[in-house]
């Protein structure tokens, strides 16, 4: 009791300069074994606390009340205590203790599950997540719980505006390999299938030297997205991938391989016979609502290859070339795609014909100069960067150790 | 050569109705425009199995026999081809084909043409005979050490086993006399009974390395020897499927072949293979220097007229009655031992240069005009046009409302916008997953270090 107190009085006085900030820190990291022992009594205490001066003490001491397992009469208490913590903590006393914080936010999460409601857990988590990154370009293990509560409450805006910032620096492997996953899995239910093509890829390449599950699931998905988004697959992973992925991804895949396969064949009508066999081993892996895009894009692809080959075609000989069952189909199908922008058409009723145009774009506006002006000034920015990395690795005494001659004596340290 | 018989029609419309008026003329000129005796044995007639065994000899006017009556439709051909296979067999020593014949036969010949056991015991007994007597002779050359008389030991052995059948050995007993040539000669002679079974036998990978085995001996070559070699080697690149460098080989054999080579070719088969694997593979310009212009090897073509025709008619654009000549042809080329399996892929690459060099001078091609010419029918073309397109060989668009081919030329400056855009956008996505992989390697090296640390 003494101690806690005590405790109480050293957190209110040393909370109000940076220096002092840091004694207390060190106080507290002694404290913390005892206020985990007494960790039943201290949610009143926590009253006594100011989240927004007190930051870091009130977060040791939410962290020793949270260490215990999730109930769900704890769960409604606590659910709001943490919220409003978050949303008044101070992002550079929080940044002292980030341990302390995730696990915090974590208790916070799964108590939101718990009680199913994700949804009141989106905003604080996407606060949490804005005060301990260090920049936008920092990836925390926040990163994936967010976003994990994101698709859990179906608000796929929120999980989107996180996606656009482009990452550059990992704490851990694993959260970016759950972060890239989520992020995919964002990016198809708002059909932006190319930035889940680049999560998606992303995840399959990265360095790894065991397989995990995360990667292979990821794989799966990262089939049918290509299918859809470019209507091939390209049958082998780059050569950065790592030696373990590509030996083993392809046999753990292989139901998807085959989808594939088929699909490259141009033939619709195997193509849903084998959808059809497959249908379990699909739902299983949660994939069928992609498995059914992957269908449906392929009359997409048959009808973009069209566009090709004729200036004019009726829509009878559309709907006999493309396997459809009637022109009233196949009107429609050539509709949508024209109205999605994915083919330049025109459709005269009267005839029962299509006119394929050629893109109008003419490359001539000012838009597209201002376009073209700002990816090049964006390509320049990121080729700095990249040499500034060449450069700090070729410093890297670590780096100089590998790679010099393997003399033993001549080693570098 | 049809367009001058009938000069006083208008260019236009010789150039649209292209080969109509050909098509009456076809079958006359196989017949009128031979200025020699003989009749054309390779034509769209049917063949004349006498003509076409005389071409021959040895053990490919056998096979080739035999392959006939097992491929053609017609029982009385049949039963000619086997009859005069028959009669060959008898005159050899082959007992295992002579049995084959007979059994196929079946009979049906009556009885002069049944198996005659009496006659393949004693030329089984004979057979043994000389092989002991070889066999003997061999072993003391051998022991003698004089390199000629054991090449020629071998070289007999290799004859004896050829002779009746046994082409392994044969072809093992050519290839040892090489340890034993002296000469180039000796080594000429070794290459080209090898390859002679090798054809024989189907295994044409040994004919081409017998080929520049030949090719490569110091001495000069003398011409026959030439033809001989280029022939084989054109026949091997036919085989594996390589129809330019089979023609530009059929096109340089010379006039010296003659009758020289019938064990495995005849100046026929030659001028043939050579014109219809030309007219496949090759462009224009060089169709034009090597085929039409070539004197030596208009020398071969006289003898196969209709070939002749064709490759000119094509070369003058009159596609109807090139493809009409093709499609007579065909009957009698399927029933040719070397060409049977590749006549589908080289009509269908000559048909495919003919579409493709009919749109080539226009901007818009009305297609009713073009399936005439062709002489099938609008939706047909659209099709044929279609895959012709998606495989990017012809650079059009059709208009199915209208039925017009309209050519289309790439516009460059939107497909290069559109180009930049897009390798931008790569090296974006590239850049930035090269420099989050650097961070994880980086992370995992920290990890390794401070583990070993």
């Amino acid at each position: 009791m003494n101690s806690v107190e005590g405790l109480l009085t050293q957190i209110q006085g040393l909370s109000s300069t940076a220096s002092d900030v840091l004694s207390l820190q060190n106080v507290l990291k002694q404290a913390d074994e005892s206020l985990h022992a007494e960790s039943t009594r201290l949610l009143p205490f926590l009253d006594q606390l100011d989240p927004s001066k007190h930051s870091l003490g009130y977060l040791y001491f939410l962290e020793a009340c949270t260490a215990g397992p999730v109930t769900t009469e704890s769960a409604s208490s606590f659910v709001l205590v943490i919220a409003r913590f978050i949303s008044s903590c101070v992002a550079e006393q929080i940044r002292l203790a980030p341990d302390k914080f995730i696990s915090v936010c974590k208790r916070f999460k799964d108590q939101v599950l718990l009680l199913e409601e994700p949804l009141r857990g989106v905003a604080p988590m996407l606060t949490a997540v804005r005060k301990l990154q260090s920049s936008t370009e920092h990836l925390t293990t926040l990163h994936p719980e967010f976003l994990l509560l994101c698709l859990l409450a179906k608000c796929y805006k929120t999980g989107l505006s996180i996606l656009e910032e482009d990452i550059f620096e990992v704490d851990q492997p694993r959260d970016l390999y759950l972060y890239c996953y989520y992020g995919g899995m964002i990016c198809i239910g708002q059909k932006c299938f190319r930035k889940a093509l680049e999560l998606l890829h992303n995840v399959v390449t990265a360095p790894m030297s065991t397989i995990n599950a995360i990667a292979v699931e990821a794989y799966k998905k990262y089939i049918l997205v290509s299918l859809i988004h470019h209507g091939q697959l390209s049958t082998s992973l780059p050569k950065y991938a790592s030696g373990v992925a590509q030996r083993n991804l392809k046999s753990l895949c292989l139901s998807y391989i085959e989808l594939a396969n088929s699909y490259n064949n141009g033939k619709i009508a195997d193509l849903e016979t084998y959808v059809q066999a497959n249908m379990e081993k699909f739902g299983s892996d949660n994939n069928l609502g992609l498995v059914k895009q992957v269908v449906s894009s392929i009359y997409k692809r048959n009808i973009q290859r069209l566009t090709q080959t004729y200036l004019t075609l009726s829509l009878q000989d559309i709907a006999n070339t493309v396997q459809l069952n009637s022109p009233k189909e196949a009107e429609m199908h050539v509709l949508q795609m024209i109205q999605d922008g994915e083919i330049y058409a025109t459709i005269n009723q009267k005839d029962g014909m299509v006119r394929f145009l050629e893109d109008p774009e003419l490359y001539k506006t000012c838009e597209m100069i201002e376009h073209i002006d700002l990816s090049i000034q964006r390509l320049m920015t990121l080729s700095k960067k990249l040499t500034v990395m060449d450069e700090l690795i070729s410093c890297d005494p670590l780096y100089l150790g590998k790679v010099s001659l393997p003399f033993p004596f001549i080693k570098l340290f | 050569m049809d367009g001058e018989d009938d000069a006083p029609k208008s260019l236009m419309e010789e150039m649209y109705a292209n080969g109509i008026e050909g098509v009456d003329d076809a079958p006359s000129s196989s017949t009128s425009t031979t200025i020699r005796k003989n009749r054309p044995i390779i034509s769209g007639e049917q063949l004349d199995i006498e003509a076409y065994a005389a071409l021959y000899s040895g053990r490919t006017k056998i096979m080739r026999l035999i392959f006939l009556a097992d491929h053609c439709d017609n029982s009385g051909m049949q039963l000619e081809a086997l009859r005069m296979a028959y009669d060959e067999l008898k005159k050899g020593e082959n007992t295992q084909l002579f049995r084959e014949v007979v059994q196929k036969i079946d009979g049906r010949l009556g009885p002069n043409y049944s198996t005659d056991a009496t006659w393949c015991a004693m030329v089984d007994r004979k057979a043994d005979q000389r092989k002991d007597k070889l066999e003997s002779e061999l072993n003391a050359y051998r022991t003698n050490l004089i390199k000629e008389s054991i090449r020629m030991g071998y070289n007999d052995f290799g004859d004896f086993y050829y002779a009746h059948g046994a082409l392994g050995d044969a072809f093992k007993s050519y290839v040892r006399t090489r340890d034993y040539c002296t000469t180039s000669k000796h080594i000429i002679q070794m290459c080209l009974s090898a390859i002679l079974v090798s054809i024989e036998m189907g295994q044409f990978a040994h004919v081409t390395s017998y080929v520049s085995k030949a090719e490569q001996t110091p001495e000069a070559l003398d011409p026959p020897t030439i033809a001989k070699l280029r022939c084989a080697a054109g026949l091997a690149h036919l085989e594996a499927k390589k129809y330019k460098l089979a023609a530009r080989k059929f096109l340089e054999v010379g006039p010296e072949l003659g009758n020289s080579y019938s064990e495995v070719i005849a100046p026929q088969d030659v001028a043939t293979y050579g014109g219809l694997c030309a007219l496949a593979s090759f462009d224009r310009t060089e169709l034009k220097n090597k085929v039409i212009d070539n004197i030596n090897f208009r020398n071969f073509l006289e003898l196969v007229p209709e070939v002749r025709e064709l490759i000119n008619d094509f070369y003058s654009s009159h596609y109807a009655s090139c493809l009409e000549y093709l499609g007579n042809l065909k009957s009698n080329l399927m029933l040719d031992i070397h060409i049977h399996d590749h006549v589908e892929t080289l009509y269908d690459q000559i048909r495919s240069k003919a579409l493709i060099q009919y749109t080539h001078p226009f901007v818009s091609v009305d297609m009713r005009m073009m399936a005439d010419a062709f002489k099938t029918s609008v939706a047909g073309l659209e099709k044929e046009l279609e895959s012709l397109i998606t495989d990017n060989q012809i650079q059009a668009r059709i208009d199915s409302h209208n039925k017009i081919l309209y050519a289309r030329h790439a516009d460059q400056r939107n497909a290069t916008f559109q180009r930049v855009l897009q390798t931008g956008n790569e090296f974006d996505w590239d850049v930035r997953a090269m420099l989050l992989r650097a961070n994880l390697l980086k992370h995992e090296y920290n990890l390794r270090a401070s583990r070993k640390i």
